[in-house]
């Protein structure tokens, strides 16, 4: 049976309060007794929905949707960027777009997330690999399934990995995933 | 350039949570601690005084935009000059650079940098996502944004390339954490072993709980003076010890926001470009580097952070250190993960690249005179983190990198005593120190070196 925590887990929400304890009367000695209140903590929801452009990265994105994984190149050097980069970063000029889909992919390293940020909890433990391509001089980030998250191995890195895309496209990175080859 | 002084400082208690007053009144907490400590009363320091440099992270903590004209209003300081500066983790590092930028510049003679973060405002998971955001929010975030993931990302490709272990990563935390328990500012005051860093939840392999600094609530606050600033705080009263704390040498670096951007570069490109003055004079040192490059290792990857090496070699030249770990008596580096103080040993060139891990185990980076429960090898040559480091202090990240400033400036001082009522930490005999501040995945890195006059 697995132990339950010591602590339990802190959560917002709650009650809610109309009004609060405070002196009848302002009187010298109660509005003195005011400095040692506690404070006031009360709940400030805040949402927003951004509209987003991925801009000049925007093929890349319709590229997974489309089970291609692109990269930019730089025309002179022939520098290639796993991550799209709109300019080289060593000439200034313009990348063009290249497919490296079949390209060998390798793991370069890796973390199995046991937590993680709010947005992704409910996905863990998942498992985050910086992708090696052959012939690419950058990486890039992905996730990796098909292994087992509580046998991690430094073993991993180096592994053999392919990609594979899900079929309907949410327009994020995750729209390609690896998996061992 | 005119020489600047750090004279003073102040550091509110870092907590979880600190619901009993508001940003600005922590910060206040800080400020009044380095003004009472030059013994002037406020009005008069505040006449002097001809500006402020503001530290803040995140808006999304406080849910504030202009948060720092709102402290800077509540320190009583308008309308004297002020800026905001931000660069993520590294933000309290460059606040103070850029008041010591003020002062150099002779723009201005007195000026406070302070710098605070409430992270407690959001539940902690909801922290990290906003401390995500300072990843890619296009091709990283959304993958799993998540910075102790990012970090073990890093680490795991350091054990591969140099055989770092979790052993060798968890003397860092049980070192930060054990120096902590004799510094009341602290937010962690607990000893713990290795095993227990190894046994305490893991969070992102290989990282536990225990590897990993926490959010805290806090602010720090340093003055800095030039020779006529001093002049005038003197003769209004002030009480500045001597010998000064003078800021001799700063340095800066950058990387890209993507770790998967940033190059794999060759042995003759990093020896031209990024090898320390000593590494460049040590043949042995030559023939180590060679022989990784022909192991296949590359520079900077994911396993280092070539901001970190700039800014340090930048630093020391201006500072006119040739040999860091002999000249520096301490160093408060940013030890956000135990793993990247590790490879900031290696970018601040207390040993070479690959050997961070049998460094952290060597004992050279840990103080004299305490019972770490570990048997180590060497004897202390150059404390790292001798407060806790964030690890054990916390990290309200606008004012982590001033916090390790005021320990700098009271080490420098040797009033440790005088300020932790416990003189365990201090530093004996310090002539000379480091502070390091660390952004991102080791986007922006500053580092600072104060001596004593």
């Amino acid at each position: 049976m697995t132990k339950l925590p010591n602590k339990q887990q802190e959560t917002l929400g709650g009650t809610i309060v109309h009004n609060l304890p405070f002196p009848r009367d302002t009187t010298p000695e109660a509005l003195a007794w005011l400095k040692e209140m506690a404070p006031i903590q009360i709940e400030q929801p805040y949402s927003i929905t951004y509209l987003h452009s991925y801009a000049q990265d925007s093929p890349w994105f319709a590229g997974l949707s489309n089970k291609k994984i692109l990269a930019n190149q730089d025309p002179e050097s022939g520098y290639v960027y796993a991550t799209p980069r709109g300019h080289d970063m060593h000439s200034g000029a313009e990348t063009n777009w290249i497919d490296i889909t079949e390209n060998e992919a390798v793991i370069h390293a890796f973390t199995v997330c046991h937590f993680g940020s709010e947005a992704f909890l409910d996905q863990t433990p998942y498992v985050l690999v910086q992708v090696e391509f052959e012939g690419v001089d950058t990486l890039l980030l992905s996730r990796l399934f098909g292994v087992d998250p509580m046998e991690a191995s430094l073993d991993w890195i180096g592994m053999k990995i392919k990609p594979k895309f899900i079929r309907n496209s949410k327009l994020k990175p995750t729209d390609v995933y690896f998996i061992p080859a | 350039m005119r020489p600047v002084y750090a004279i003073s400082g102040g550091v509110s208690k870092f907590a979880k949570s600190r619901p009993d007053k508001n940003f600005q009144a922590v910060v206040k907490e800080a400020y009044d601690y380095a003004i009472n400590d030059l013994q002037i009363s406020f009005p008069d320091f505040t006449e002097i005084v001809d500006g402020s440099v503001a530290s803040y992270f995140s808006d999304h903590f406080t849910r504030q935009l202009m948060a720092a004209i709102m402290a800077h209003d509540y320190l009583g300081l308008c309308p004297k000059p002020s800026h905001r500066v931000e660069g993520g983790g590294a933000t309290g590092g460059l606040c103070f650079q850029e008041a010591w930028k003020s002062i150099a510049s002779g723009h201005m003679d007195v000026v406070v940098a302070y710098g605070f973060e409430t992270m407690s405002h959001v539940e902690t998971w909801k922290g990290n996502e906003f401390i995500a955001l300072a990843s890619d929010v296009s091709f990283d975030y959304p993958v799993g944004g998540f910075y102790s993931g990012y970090y073990a990302m890093m680490v795991t490709r350091h054990m591969k390339e140099f055989g770092t272990t979790v052993e060798e990563m968890a003397h860092v935390s049980v070192k930060n954490h054990i120096n902590a328990f004799h510094n009341p500012y602290a937010q962690k005051r607990n000893r713990y072993s290795i095993q227990d860093v190894r046994d305490a939840p893991m969070v992102a392999w290989p990282l536990t709980r225990l590897d990993i600094c926490v959010m805290s609530d806090g602010a720090a606050a340093t003055i800095l003076a030039s020779e006529e600033g001093i002049q005038k705080l003197e003769k209004a009263g002030a009480k500045i010890p001597r010998p000064l704390v003078k800021i001799t040498g700063i340095g800066r670096g950058t990387d890209a926001m993507r770790m998967a951007d940033r190059p794999h570069v060759d042995y003759d490109t990093f020896i031209k470009d990024y090898a320390t003055e000593q590494e460049k004079a040590s043949s042995d040192t030559m023939k180590y580097y060679k022989k990784l490059w022909d192991h296949g290792t590359r520079y900077p990857g994911v396993h280092s952070f070539r901001a970190g090496r700039t800014a340090g070699n930048m630093a020391y030249k201006h500072a006119g250190i040739h040999n860091p770990i002999e000249e520096l008596d301490f160093i408060e580096l940013h030890d956000a993960y135990t793993s990247s103080e590790i490879q900031t040993y290696e970018d601040l060139g207390l040993c070479r690249y690959g050997e961070g891990g049998p460094f952290a185990a060597s004992g050279k980076a840990f103080l004299p005179g305490i019972d770490y429960g570990l048997k180590l090898p060497d004897k202390p040559t150059c404390s790292v983190n001798p407060s806790g480091g964030l690890i054990a202090c916390g990290h309200p990240v606008g004012a982590t990198g001033l916090m390790q400033a005021v320990f700098a400036i009271w080490q420098l001082q040797e009033s440790i005593k005088k300020h932790f009522n416990d003189n365990t930490l201090q530093v004996k005999d310090a002539q000379k120190g480091a502070i390091h501040s660390h952004a991102g995945t080791g986007t922006y890195v500053s580092v600072s070196i104060l001596e004593k006059e």
